[in-house]
C-alpha cells in the first residue's frame, strides 16, 4: 500500500471533520421537556416602541406552553433587551449562544443590530431565524446560510413601486430621494432590478444624510432635472420633510413613500394630512385599525389572543399583528421539524415553508422560502393617502426574481 | 437658471437655522471663551420644555418667554454646579465636561420626552407658499427674529456695562477680578444668556426640521462652520457666516460635489477657516501679552 502525500492529507483531515459531525448530531438548547429559544429586542433606548414585539412573543410561548407546547416540550424563550445599540447586541448574543445555550435566534430586531451578529452566527452555525428588519441582505443565502428574514425587503418594495410606476407611465422620470446607507441603496438595487439598462437615462438619485438639516436642496434639484415622479426612502422626520416641501412648492409628482415612514402620528399628522393626499405606499400585513377586518376571522383570531395574553396592549399598534404573523411563521417550521430541533434541520424547514398563509397577512400573500430563496415575502398590496387615512388599492403585487 | 436660484433661495432658507444657532455658540464663546459642545443638546431640551409648555395649552407667546427663562437658569445652573469645580482645569477637561454634558441631556431628552419626531408651533402664519414655496413664513419669521437676537447681543456686548464686565471677564479673568469684576458671576450670567440664546434658536428650528432628541446633532456642526467662517467673536460675522454656509452647501452638493459630501463641505470650510484665518472672515486678530 503507498500512502502518499495527498491521501494521507485527506486522512488527516477526515478525523479532523469527525468531531464536527458529532457536534451537528447533537441539539444544544433541545432537552426531553424543553426548547430554548434567544432574541435580542430593544426593550429600551431609541426604538423601544418595537419592544412590544419580544412581549408578545413572550406572551405567545407562555400561551403556547400552557396548552402542553410543541412536540412534548415547553418553549424557554428568552429576550434580552440591546436598546437598539449593536455592541450590546453582541453581549447579549454570545450570552444567548454560549452560556443560555438556545437552539436557535428568533426574530432578533433591527438592521444595525442583526448586521453586528451575522457574521459570528453564522461562524457558530446558530439558526438565525426570521428577523424584525427589512434589509435585502438576510436574504442572501449563500454567504449566510445561517441567516433567514421575514418581511419584504426594501428592495423587493421597490420592486413593487417601480413595477407600478411603469404600468403607469411607460416612460416615467423618476426621482429618488434615499438615505445614504444600506436602508437606502436597497431601494436605488430595487429600482434598478427593474429598469435595468434604463436606469440612467429615467432615474436622478440623490441622497441625504442623517446630519442634514433638511432635503429642500436635494428636492429642488430632482424638481428642475424635470421628475415627474418621486420615490422617497427615509426615515420619519425626513419623510415628514419632504411630504411638505413637495407640497409647499406646488409639485405633484406620483409620489412612492417607504412604508418605514407611513405612520400617521409621526410622519402623515407633522407634514400635515392634506399635504400628503394621493401619496403611494405598500403594506404586507392586516392594518388593526382598518375596519375592513372587523370581522375577519385571521384578525378576530389575533385580538381573542391580545384579550387573553395581553390585555393592556394597545390594540392600534400594528407591531402586535406583526409579532403575531412572525411568530406562526416560526410554529409552522417547528411543526414541521417534526421532533427533530437540531439546528441543521431547524434551519432546513425554514428553507422549505410552502405557500404558508399566516392570518396576519394581507389575503393573497404567502410565505414561501426554499434552499435558494431566503427572503419569505415578496408579495404587496399598495395604498393610497386619501388625508386621513390609508387606503388598500389594485391587487397584491410580486417583486422581481432577481 | 432656475435651479440655480431655487437652490439658492433654499440656501438662504436653511443658511437661517445656522445662523441662529451660531450666534448662540458666538454667546458663550464670547462670555466664557468656551465652545459648547453640548449647547445643540441643551438647545434642543429647551425646545421640549417649550413643546411641553404649549401642548400644556400655554399661549405660545407665553411659552417662548418662559422657556428662555427657564433655559437662563438651567444654563447658569449648569455653570456652577459642574464647570465651576474644574475652573482651572486644562482645556482637556473643559472638553471631557462638555461631551459628558452632550451625552447626559441628550439622552436625558429622549428618556424623559421618547424619540418619536414631534411638530413644534410656529407663531408666524402665510395663507399662501412665499416664492414658489421656497421660503415659509416661518422661515421669515425666523430670519427677523436672529436679526432681533443679533441686534440684542450687540448693544448687550457694546452698550452695557454688564456686557463689557463680561467680555472682560472671559477675556482675562484675573485682571478683570483686580478691577472689581465679580467673574464667577459674569461666567454664571454669560452661561445662562447662552442657554437662553440657544433657546431661541431651537423653538425657531424645530417647526422647520421637526422636534426630536438629535434635532440639534448635525445642524450644531454646520452652524460651527458658519460661526468661524464669520468670526466667532463677532455675531454678525457669525451670522453671515451661517447664511453663507447655508447657500454654499446648497450650491455645492447639487452642482459640485454631489449630495453625498454636503457634509465634508462643512467640515472643509471648518479646517480651511482655522488653517488660513483662524479669526473668521469678520473676526478681529487679538494679541494677548502673557
Amino acid at each position: 500500500m503507498i500512502l502518499n502525500r495527498r491521501a494521507f492529507l485527506a486522512a488527516g483531515a477526515a478525523s479532523l471533520a469527525l468531531p464536527a459531525v458529532v457536534n451537528a448530531q447533537e441539539t444544544p438548547g433541545v432537552t426531553a421537556t424543553e426548547i430554548r429559544i434567544g432574541s435580542t429586542m430593544p426593550f429600551s433606548g431609541p426604538a423601544s416602541a418595537y419592544g412590544v414585539i419580544g412581549r408578545s412573543h413572550e406572551a405567545f410561548f407562555r400561551a403556547l406552553n400552557a396548552q402542553g407546547g410543541i412536540a412534548g416540550r415547553k418553549i424557554n424563550f428568552i429576550a434580552y433587551d440591546d436598546g437598539y445599540s449593536p455592541p450590546k447586541t453582541v453581549e447579549q448574543t454570545r450570552r444567548l449562544v454560549e452560556q443560555d445555550r438556545v437552539a436557535f435566534l428568533f426574530n432578533t430586531l433591527g438592521t444595525p443590530t442583526n448586521s453586528a451578529i451575522v457574521r459570528y452566527v453564522n461562524q457558530r452555525r446558530v439558526p438565525h431565524l426570521f428577523l424584525s428588519t427589512g434589509a435585502d441582505k438576510w436574504g442572501n443565502y449563500q454567504d449566510t446560510p445561517w441567516t433567514i428574514g421575514w418581511q419584504p425587503s426594501y428592495r423587493t418594495e421597490a420592486q413593487i413601486y417601480m413595477k407600478h410606476l411603469l404600468a403607469e407611465r411607460p416612460n416615467a422620470k423618476l426621482g429618488l430621494l434615499y438615505q445614504n446607507d444600506d436602508f437606502g441603496k436597497d431601494y436605488v438595487i430595487g429600482v434598478r432590478d427593474i429598469l435595468g439598462p434604463k436606469f440612467d437615462s429615467q432615474v436622478r438619485a440623490v441622497t441625504y444624510e442623517v446630519t442634514d438639516a433638511t432635503v429642500d436642496s436635494q428636492i429642488v434639484s430632482l424638481q428642475a432635472w424635470g421628475a415627474d415622479s418621486l420615490m422617497t426612502a427615509a426615515v420619519p422626520k425626513f419623510a415628514a420633510q419632504t411630504i411638505r416641501r413637495v407640497f409647499d412648492m406646488g409639485w405633484r409628482p406620483i409620489h412612492y413613500l417607504s412604508n418605514v415612514s407611513i405612520s400617521v402620528g409621526t410622519v402623515m399628522e407633522p407634514a400635515g394630512p392634506e399635504k400628503g393626499t394621493g401619496i403611494i405606499t405598500s403594506a404586507y400585513l392586516k392594518d388593526p385599525t382598518d375596519t375592513a377586518w372587523d370581522n375577519d376571522a385571521g384578525m378576530n383570531e389575533w385580538r381573542a389572543f391580545m384579550r387573553q395574553n395581553i390585555p393592556n396592549g394597545d390594540m392600534k399598534d400594528a407591531s402586535y399583528v406583526f409579532a403575531y404573523g412572525v411568530v406562526h411563521s416560526l410554529m409552522q417550521v417547528l411543526r414541521q421539524c417534526d421532533g427533530n430541533f437540531a439546528r441543521d434541520n431547524v434551519m432546513r424547514q425554514a428553507a422549505n415553508l410552502k405557500d404558508l398563509e399566516v392570518a396576519a397577512l394581507l389575503p393573497g400573500i404567502k410565505v414561501n422560502t426554499s434552499p435558494t430563496n431566503f427572503h419569505p415575502i415578496k408579495q404587496m398590496q399598495l395604498q393610497r393617502w386619501t388625508g386621513s387615512t390609508w387606503a388598500r388599492f389594485g391587487g397584491i403585487i410580486e417583486g422581481a426574481n432577481v | 437658471m432656475d435651479g440655480l436660484a431655487h437652490q439658492i433661495i433654499a440656501g438662504i432658507a436653511t443658511g437661517g437655522i445656522y445662523a441662529s444657532v451660531a450666534l448662540a455658540l458666538v454667546m458663550i464663546y464670547q462670555a466664557t471663551h468656551h465652545i459648547n459642545f453640548a449647547q445643540g443638546e441643551m438647545a434642543t431640551l429647551s425646545t421640549f420644555i417649550a413643546w411641553y409648555l404649549v401642548t400644556e395649552g400655554v399661549p405660545y407667546w407665553l411659552a417662548f418667554f418662559a422657556t428662555i427663562g427657564i433655559s437662563f437658569v438651567i444654563g447658569a445652573l449648569i455653570e456652577r454646579i459642574l464647570l465651576r469645580p474644574v475652573q482651572n482645569a486644562p482645556p482637556l477637561t473643559h472638553v471631557g465636561v462638555f461631551i459628558g454634558l452632550l451625552l447626559i441631556i441628550g439622552n436625558a431628552t429622549g428618556w424623559i420626552f421618547g424619540y418619536t419626531t414631534k411638530v413644534f408651533p410656529t407663531p408666524f402664519v402665510s395663507d399662501r407658499p412665499l416664492m414658489g414655496g421656497l421660503v415659509s413664513a416661518h422661515e421669515l419669521g425666523t430670519t427677523a427674529v436672529t436679526l432681533v437676537v443679533l441686534m440684542l447681543i450687540f448693544v448687550f456686548f457694546r452698550y452695557t456695562k454688564l456686557g463689557l464686565g463680561m467680555r472682560a471677564a472671559a477675556y482675562n479673568p484675573r485682571s478683570a477680578r483686580l478691577v472689581g469684576i465679580n467673574v464667577g458671576m459674569m461666567l454664571a450670567l454669560g452661561w445662562g444668556l447662552a442657554a437662553a440664546v440657544g433657546a431661541i434658536a431651537g423653538m425657531m428650528v424645530a417647526p422647520v426640521v421637526f422636534l426630536d432628541p438629535t434635532m440639534m446633532l448635525g445642524i450644531l456642526l454646520y452652524a460651527f462652520a458658519g460661526a468661524l467662517l464669520g468670526g466667532i467673536d463677532n455675531p454678525g460675522g457669525a451670522v453671515l457666516g451661517g447664511f453663507a454656509v447655508g447657500v454654499l452647501e446648497n450650491l455645492a452638493g447639487a452642482y459640485v460635489v454631489g449630495t453625498e459630501l454636503k457634509l465634508t463641505v462643512a467640515l472643509i470650510i471648518i479646517i480651511s477657516v482655522l488653517l488660513v484665518r483662524p479669526a473668521g472672515l469678520f473676526g478681529r486678530v487679538v494679541l494677548s501679552r502673557v
